[in-house]
């Protein structure tokens, strides 16, 4: 079974002569239970595929089938109980004035959970934040901690496709190792797809076992984490990517 | 670095203080570095007072901080005996700064031109024809295609690096001494952040500046400086030369490069960092270079 297949998938804003189209033709399929990432450089349309997987943009054509259903104008509540997002930045994902409980109660209310009072601490250990952290607010947590509250928000629903969007662009290197740990574990326990985007390649390397690389809005090319990791990508950007990742190249003539 | 030649600049024993409810704050502690005509990289996680630093050398803590240091020299001048008068014709004129991100710091409402003439003639005193010449000539110098086009445009009609290209020529029409570049390529992507960072090492080998690179960035740093200094909780922890830098002995520079996941070394865990708090009380180290 397929956990997430994209044919032909076309996203674009506003018509006529403002249209831009954010993502062009893009196939893509994720097999359940894989790892799955997305890079490209900002404006190439990775976020916009995870947005219209959610629903988060309403004018798309082409062909969606995520968890089993086949997306149309709108999304089912079931769907939401099989697919969750967890965003970039944890300090603008969050409400300010909702502390962790609220948050997560909220969130298992709309699941329809009725032991919410139960589940809540449970989340909070699966992430790993103790029970201490139930009635913080925001403010109080630090950023890994605010984006493990972010995955928790996301886990409530006990989902099967877990979409991140730069899940750890916002934090500190030691940090996003402790957060890439938790997802790397909780993707053992629960069997969860993943389809990751993000602009580092070291991290979708790490998370990933198949990347596809976009740019300008199309899928330039789809390789396996082995292809990339042996620095033998088939196309030209994919090439320019790779060798800017490894840090700075002094020129000859500034040698 | 030659040892006849004077430093560009001298920091002994550098504190940055912010009195809190709770007490005195200490942002940065004890910091000394010199610079000479090269590329010092200063590294460290959010909070670890690198930003800290580059300000101060500008004099640019604000009340109620308080900048302390034994010494804190321009070229043998003493800085901070400078009034702010004087600090003035230190500021964009010897010592120039690019931030992080070109959306917050060019003006909304003014051409890129008219703001890159601004910088230059305020310190120059030069006509408007030499200062429109000068901002054509620092356009071309950070490789923008179409300086025409772009010295009428506003800065929204920039793209990220365009902006940050503008940033660095408006910082380096007035030819500083030292350039301080905290964060400058962190707003932007990969091959972008390529061609900024060249335009920066020409000009520091072309000119002979110097330049300060603050960045989270442990391999790019590593790759584009001469020098690192390695800031954990106020302190400098370590200082390495920058290719050296993956030999760094000190624990927490050694967490830090393991919690990196790489390319060309896959593992299953990434180490977690486990912080000790004598990292946090010994001293700052001193250049032993």
């Amino acid at each position: 079974m397929s956990g997430v297949e994209i044919e032909n998938l076309n996203v674009w804003f506003g018509d006529g002569e403002d249209r831009v189209d954010a993502v062009i033709d893009a196939s893509l399929r994720v097999e359940s239970g894989a790892s799955f990432g997305l890079v490209g450089e900002s404006g190439s349309g990775k976020s916009t595929i995870l947005r219209a997987i959610t629903g988060l943009v309403p004018t798309w054509s082409g062909k969606m089938v995520v968890a089993g259903e086949e997306l149309g104008d709108s999304r089912s509540a079931t769907f939401f109980n099989k697919v969750q997002m967890v965003f970039q930045d944890p300090y603008a994902s969050l409400h300010p004035r909702h502390s962790v409980d609220q948050v997560l109660s909220e969130t298992l209310h709309l699941h329809g959970y009725d032991d919410i009072d139960k589940r809540v601490p449970k989340l909070l250990e699966d992430v790993g934040l103790g029970t201490s952290f139930r009635f913080r607010y925001p403010h109080q947590l630090s950023g890994g901690q605010r984006q493990r509250v972010a995955i928790a928000r996301a886990l409530a629903p006990k989902p099967e496709i877990l979409l991140l969007d730069e899940p750890t662009s916002a934090l500190d290197v030691s940090v996003q190792a402790e957060i890439l740990n938790l997802l790397v574990d909780l993707r053992e326990e629960r069997k969860l797809t993943y389809v990751m985007v993000s602009h580092d390649l070291a991290v979708v390397g790490h998370m990933c076992e198949q990347i596809a690389v976009m740019q300008h809005g199309k899928v330039v090319e789809i390789m396996s984490v082995e292809e990339m990791r042996a620095m033998r990508p088939q196309n030209e950007y994919t090439k320019h990517l790779l060798t800017s990742s490894l840090g700075y190249s002094r020129p000859e003539s500034v040698r | 670095m030659s040892e006849q030649m004077p430093n560009l600049v001298d920091v002994d024993d550098l504190w940055v203080k912010f009195p809190t409810r709770t007490g005195m704050f200490d942002a940065v502690r004890g910091v000394s570095f010199s610079l000479g005509k090269e590329r010092l990289g200063i590294v460290g996680e959010s909070g670890s007072g690198k930003s800290m630093t580059g300000r101060a050398l500008l004099r640019l803590i604000r009340k109620p901080g308080i900048v302390e240091a034994k010494q804190m020299k321009l070229m043998g001048e003493d800085l901070l005996s400078k009034t702010e008068q004087e600090m003035r014709d230190v500021r964009g004129q010897r010592i120039s700064m690019v931030m992080q991100d070109p959306k917050f710091s060019l003006n909304p409402v003014m051409t890129i031109g008219d703001q890159i003439m601004e910088a230059y003639s305020l310190h120059a005193k030069a006509t408007k024809r030499d200062a429109k010449d000068k901002a054509m000539e620092m356009l071309k110098a950070v490789t923008i295609r179409d300086p025409d086009r772009v010295f009428r445009a506003y800065p929204h009609e920039m793209s990220g690096g365009m902006g940050q290209r503008v940033m660095i020529a408006m910082m380096l029409a007035p030819d500083p001494e030292i350039l301080i570049a905290d964060e400058p390529t962190s707003a932007l992507d990969v091959s972008v952040q390529g061609q900024v960072l060249s335009i920066m090492d020409r000009l520091v080998e072309e000119r002979g500046m110097g330049l300060i690179f603050i960045s989270h960035d442990l391999n790019l740093v590593s790759s584009f400086c001469d020098r690192v200094l390695i800031m954990y909780a106020g302190r400098v922890v370590e200082t390495c030369r920058a290719d050296k830098l993956h030999e760094a002995q000190h624990p927490y520079t050694r967490g830090l490069l393991n919690s990196l996941p790489r390319l060309d070394q896959p593992r299953d865990r990434l180490e977690v960092l486990k912080r000790d708090d004598a990292w946090r009380d010994a001293a700052s180290v001193v250049e032993t270079s």
